[in-house]
């Protein structure tokens, strides 16, 4: 009886259900906590691009919202640089922008949240533009968070994370160490161009004197060219809104091309 | 002849809950029927997630629950599962409770999650589990099964996280993410202690592993069969 068919069967498929409804109920239950977690990571991210690591990490997560939200506003732009608040009806904003789906699409096509981080509650002061990046290493997705001073040429600081780099090689690139090499580079070269910033082939040399170059990571080539170029395909995509801001809004931005 | 049908059955007194047999199902794992160095079982975790101690510790207690909740359902359900698929049942039953706990990481330990991603999910191919469901919780009742999951567990446990101790001092001179080679080289008056970027790859992982077992099996005297 045991070890008849329809036992086996009834078996199978009461054990099947046990376990999904298990399964469904605690992604029911959990769902909101995990979705929480997952908008309290990303803040944690962009804020990381002008915040030292130690600072963030000594705050609570009220105080992140609630500095996130004292500091960062938010506007979605598109390829040509233009504002977009609604797409098809519905109404748009910088947190709802999915950066890895929208990747899949043309780069004419996408969507280009810019996050503006200012002094608290004073939106007018502006230290600093932060654009999301996103883009291939060697095994999985890369992405980051790339900070520009108010000048929008001068970098503040990057995060960058990964989905699946090798551990102690390509995925180095979440280190401070590494991402700090960024900080005070700049992205126009001298004829007005974007010239944007190389991570280069070797580790342990120094660049400080150019304003376009950063160190390596040696055993992580791919993954840094992986960096080079998902720098580089963003910029291009935001150049149109950057120069529009230095265009139009001189009195925000310091600087002369 | 005719058998005393009136013969009282003496009810043999309920075993204690940490018996010495049950104590012993407890320390067995710990050094003598370690999981990973005497039945070599686990070894790729043991690799993977050892490079520091944070990780290594919520990788411990995650397998601890799931061994001792598995084996206590799958002890439950012993007498019910068909024989014929007795590996895919027990195989339902892990990956469920694997998934719980990584839902749960997620949920309230986003960081933690984030630094073990992989790994969590790997418990159910972790040999040790599956090997003590069928070694055990399918012949046991569910009290010794459940002492028997907790038992192998802290076996594994103590052993991946000597391995991270050592990776983590070496590797990147901290313990717990606080640095302790920098101090200690203030101390003896140096500027600095190298560390060994080895012991951060698979490969150091993989010598300090050898390097316990060796140990330990010395010190038992242990004879393989």
């Amino acid at each position: 009886m045991q070890q008849s068919n329809s036992y086996i069967i009834i078996f199978s498929v009461v054990l099947t259900v046990v376990c999904g409804l298990l399964l469904s109920g605690s992604s029911q239950l959990l769902g909101p906590k995990q979705r929480e977690a997952i908008a309290l990571d990303t803040k944690k991210q962009i804020l990381g691009a002008v915040m030292s690591g130690d600072e963030i990490a000594a705050m609570s997560p009220e105080e992140i919202t609630a500095y996130y939200e004292n500091t960062i506003a938010s506007t979605v732009v598109n390829i040509e640089g233009e504002e977009v608040t609604e797409v098809e009806g519905t109404a748009i904003s910088a947190e709802t922008v999915d950066i890895g789906s929208n990747y899949k699409r043309a780069p004419e096509d996408r969507l280009y949240p810019v996050f503006i981080y200012h002094e608290e509650g004073n939106p007018d002061n502006v230290s600093a533009y932060i654009l999301p990046l996103y883009g291939a290493g060697l095994w999985n997705a890369i992405w980051g968070y790339m900070a520009l001073q108010s000048d929008l040429n001068t970098i503040e600081g990057v995060t960058f994370s990964h989905a699946g780099e090798t551990p102690g090689l390509g995925a180095r690139i979440t280190e401070e160490g590494v991402q700090q090499r960024y900080q005070g580079k700049e992205i126009w070269g001298d004829n007005g161009e974007l010239a944007s910033v190389t991570m280069e082939k070797g580790e342990g040399r120094d660049y400080s004197d150019d304003p376009h170059r950063v160190d390596g990571l040696s055993g992580a080539t791919i993954t840094a060219v992986g960096v080079n170029n998902m720098l580089r395909n963003y910029l291009s995509y935001y150049e149109a809104f950057l120069t529009k801001m230095m265009d139009e809004s001189p009195e925000k931005v310091a600087f002369n091309k | 002849m005719s058998t005393d049908t009136a013969e009282k059955t003496i009810k043999k007194p309920a075993e204690p809950f940490l018996s010495k047999r049950r104590k012993r199902i407890v320390t067995d794992p710990l050094v003598d029927n370690n999981p990973i160095t005497i039945q070599v079982l686990g070894i790729c975790s043991a690799l993977a997630v050892t490079t520091q101690l944070q990780p290594t510790l919520v990788m411990a207690l995650s397998v601890i629950f799931v061994m001792a909740m598995a084996n206590l359902v799958i002890s439950f359900l012993r007498n019910t599962i068909p024989s014929r698929i007795r590996i895919i049942a027990q195989l339902a039953v892990v990956a469920t409770l694997v998934t719980l706990v990584s839902e749960v990481l997620k949920a309230y330990s986003y960081d933690m999650y984030k630094q073990l991603s992989v790994f969590i999910g790997l418990i159910i191919t972790n040999c040790i589990v599956m090997g003590r469901l069928e070694a055990f919780a399918m012949g046991n009742k569910p009290y010794d099964s459940v002492l028997d999951g907790f038992g192998q567990a802290l076996g594994y446990s103590w052993i991946i996280l000597a391995v991270a101790f050592f990776r983590e001092i070496w590797g990147s001179g901290s313990f717990f993410g606080i640095p302790v080679l920098d101090p200690v080289a203030g101390w003896i008056g140096m500027d600095s202690l190298a560390t060994n970027g080895l012991m951060v790859t698979p490969v150091g992982a993989f010598m300090i592993l050898g390097l316990i077992i060796w140990v330990q099996r010395s010190l038992t005297n242990y004879v393989e069969q």
